[in-house]
């Protein structure tokens, strides 16, 4: 399927609709947003990516392999539950460091916020491998 | 310790994830395989040890506290359990880096195996009904792609039913979840029980227990809803099919001997006795369909459906000494029906076929994989001293003592039958001669072929240990089952005595 339209306008969309998933991912921790829905918008900008020109093509702009994007995923959630640990609390425990700012201010980071970076990874990749593959010809 | 009982879920997947990542090198595939079941085997020991003296190992994940978060809590039928998931992992992956195919392997049977062996340690450590239901999925995902992986025709069409009605047992399943919570505002498996002794009853509650029961039902292969079974295990590889019968079945089971001891105990006299009804029929249907089966594969998927009548039987019977012969029999049928599959799958890779009208001979060809499967098929069928025997004639003498004299002549019944359908596969594999010899697919060199048969004998003495040190075993086992039929120490080391 070839539109000109649709090409043109995915051209316009996609940076937009990646932008904006991080904007959910990290919007997750207070409000209605997070890994899950991040990853999935992420994802259907590819998918789009695919529609508008081929699945070839999308495979090429996102560079790596979607399934070791998953297999990073996962491997990012498993690691967001050790720091706990150290501080002998039970495994998954959200735990909480304050990076101070340069320009004043302090930026709360925690393992919740890296497990939900994990979930958008796995999600993203495996919505890729089935987008991919059922997209792809035979 | 605050970490022991969620390794049982973290390693696998931690195997999983690395297998993932090395997708493209098999070798380090099979080499963190191998490892990472190992290391399953070893913390399952370790939490063996810490829980045989009846001790509860309770986990808070993420320290939330108990009704509210996800508790993990491993009891002694758990360990047990956890026990012999490493040991089947070990077994299973070893033989499976000897014979599955490379494509297979390419495809991702490892991580897919490390994913479907983290989905079972959950649904046996976690004490949180969702939270199970979440393993289920888990294990379920993971099979569905195991079970169609190759692509072949028999494969698919096995596929297409396996997923259908599983999937039905997890509406089934969510369904009754729903209702559960909408009756108690809680899931985790203690409170529940809690709150079921302190009144919630009648017959929302019977229904609830019964959607439960069709669910796990469905998923152990009970009667009248274990067509799926036969029809597709044994269309994957032995390796597949192996895991498969050690472990998907007893999971359904263990689910089910677990609500039905904790939560929905009530009203033995209905629920339990329709259980054992079930029990009965899922004996008695199981080996008469292997009667008229001529293939090896066959035969022995089948029979896993007979197996899990008698380890429901127990849980039908619902006394101390029922659920301990549930259990030895638990064990005892995870051991020898893998092993069986096994044996079944070295004689396919010898002469490229399971039909019993082909093969013939092997007796004089292989004494050594001959001694193993009659060793086991013999133990499957109850045949002192070996393991089956000391897990039947516990079940049968539980039945004897409540005087439920027809369960106990349907188990005899079908343990006869069980003992014809193994000396048929025994005369026309090994036995008769081969109607026409048949060439050696795959001589290997005896070094080679001994590896290859390890895991096997592993499975045999394991079998055999189990009849020879039955004291022990059985003392263990009727423990285990004494903490199911009192379930308030279990609600108290969950809730803090709440």
């Amino acid at each position: 399927m070839t539109s000109i339209i649709l090409r043109t306008s995915t051209r316009y969309m996609f940076p937009p609709l990646i932008v904006f998933s991080v904007y959910l991912l990290l919007r997750g921790h207070h409000f209605p947003g997070g890994g899950f829905v991040g990853g999935l918008f992420a994802g259907s900008a590819f998918a789009l990516y695919a529609l508008a020109y081929s699945v070839s093509d999308a495979r090429k702009a996102f560079r790596q392999d979607p399934r070791d994007i998953t297999a990073g995923g996962l491997a990012i959630a498993l690691l967001s539950g050790i720091p706990p640990l150290f501080s002998s609390h039970a495994f998954l425990t959200g735990t909480w460091w304050e990076v101070p700012l340069p320009m004043g201010g302090v930026l709360d980071v925690g393992t919740p916020l890296i497990f939900d970076v994990g979930v958008y990874f796995v999600v993203l990749g495996v919505l890729l491998t089935v987008v991919f593959a059922l997209g792809e010809e035979e | 310790m605050t970490l022991l009982p969620s390794l049982p879920i973290t390693i696998p997947l931690a195997g999983a994830v690395l297998c993932m990542l090395f997708r493209r090198n098999i070798r380090a595939q099979k080499g963190i395989a191998l490892f990472t079941s190992f290391l399953i085997l070893l913390t399952s020991l370790t939490i063996f040890a810490s829980t045989k003296d009846g001790t509860i190992a309770v986990m808070n994940v993420g320290d939330w506290p108990a009704p509210f978060g996800i508790t993990l809590a491993i009891d002694m039928l758990s360990s047990v359990m956890l026990l012999l998931v490493g040991l089947l992992a070990v077994g299973v992956s070893a033989y499976a880096c000897f014979d599955l195919d490379e494509p297979r392997m390419k495809f991702g049977f490892f991580p897919l195996m490390l994913i479907l062996l983290m989905g079972v340690n959950g649904a046996f450590v976690t004490g949180d009904l969702f939270n199970l239901y979440v393993w289920f999925e888990v294990l379920l995902t993971a099979s569905f792609i195991l079970l169609a992986l190759g692509g072949e025709r028999a494969q698919l069409a096995g596929s297409i039913k396996y997923v259908t009605l599983n999937l039905l047992s997890s509406a089934l399943f969510l369904a009754g979840i729903g209702i559960l919570y909408g009756m108690a505002g809680t899931l985790n498996l203690a409170d529940l029980a809690h709150l079921v002794k302190d009144g919630a009853r009648g017959d929302l509650l019977t229904m609830v227990a019964i959607m439960f029961m069709m669910a796990f039902g469905i998923k152990a292969g009970m009667f009248p809803l274990y067509f799926w079974l036969p029809a597709s295990y044994p269309t994957p590889p032995a390796a597949v099919t192996a895991l498969f019968s050690g472990l998907l079945t007893k999971v359904g089971a263990y689910s089910m001997i677990r609500m039905f001891t904790l939560v929905f105990d009530s009203d033995p006299e209905f629920l339990h006795g329709l259980i054992l009804v079930g029990a009965g029929l899922t004996m008695l249907s199981g080996v008469l369909a292997a009667t008229a089966q001529y293939e090896m594969r066959k035969i022995l998927a089948v029979h896993i459906v007979s197996q899990i009548g008698y380890i429901l039987m127990g849980l039908g019977l619902f006394t101390e000494l029922a659920l301990t012969g549930s259990i030895i029999y638990l064990a005892h049928v995870i051991i020898v029906k893998t092993n069986l599959f096994l044996v079944a799958g070295a004689v396919n890779r010898l002469k490229g076929t399971y039909d019993l009208k082909k093969l013939g001979g092997l007796y004089s060809e292989r004494p050594g994989l001959s001694l193993l499967f009659i060793i086991s098929a013999m133990s499957l069928a109850g045949v002192p001293p070996l393991s089956g025997f000391f897990a039947k004639i516990t079940l049968i003498i539980a039945g004897i003592q409540i005087e439920s004299w027809a369960i106990v002549v349907v188990a005899l019944g079908v343990s006869l039958l069980t003992l014809y359908s193994m000396t048929k596969i025994w005369a026309y594999v090994f036995w008769k001669p081969a109607p026409e010899p048949l060439p050696d697919l795959d001589p290997m060199p005896k070094g080679q072929w001994f590896v290859f048969l390890l895991p096997m004998v592993g499975y045999t003495v394991i079998s055999i240990a189990i009849g020879v040190f039955a004291g022990p075993v059985f003392d263990y086992a009727s423990e285990a089952a004494a903490q199911l039929m009192n379930p308030q120490a279990y609600i108290d080391a969950v809730l803090g005595g709440v």
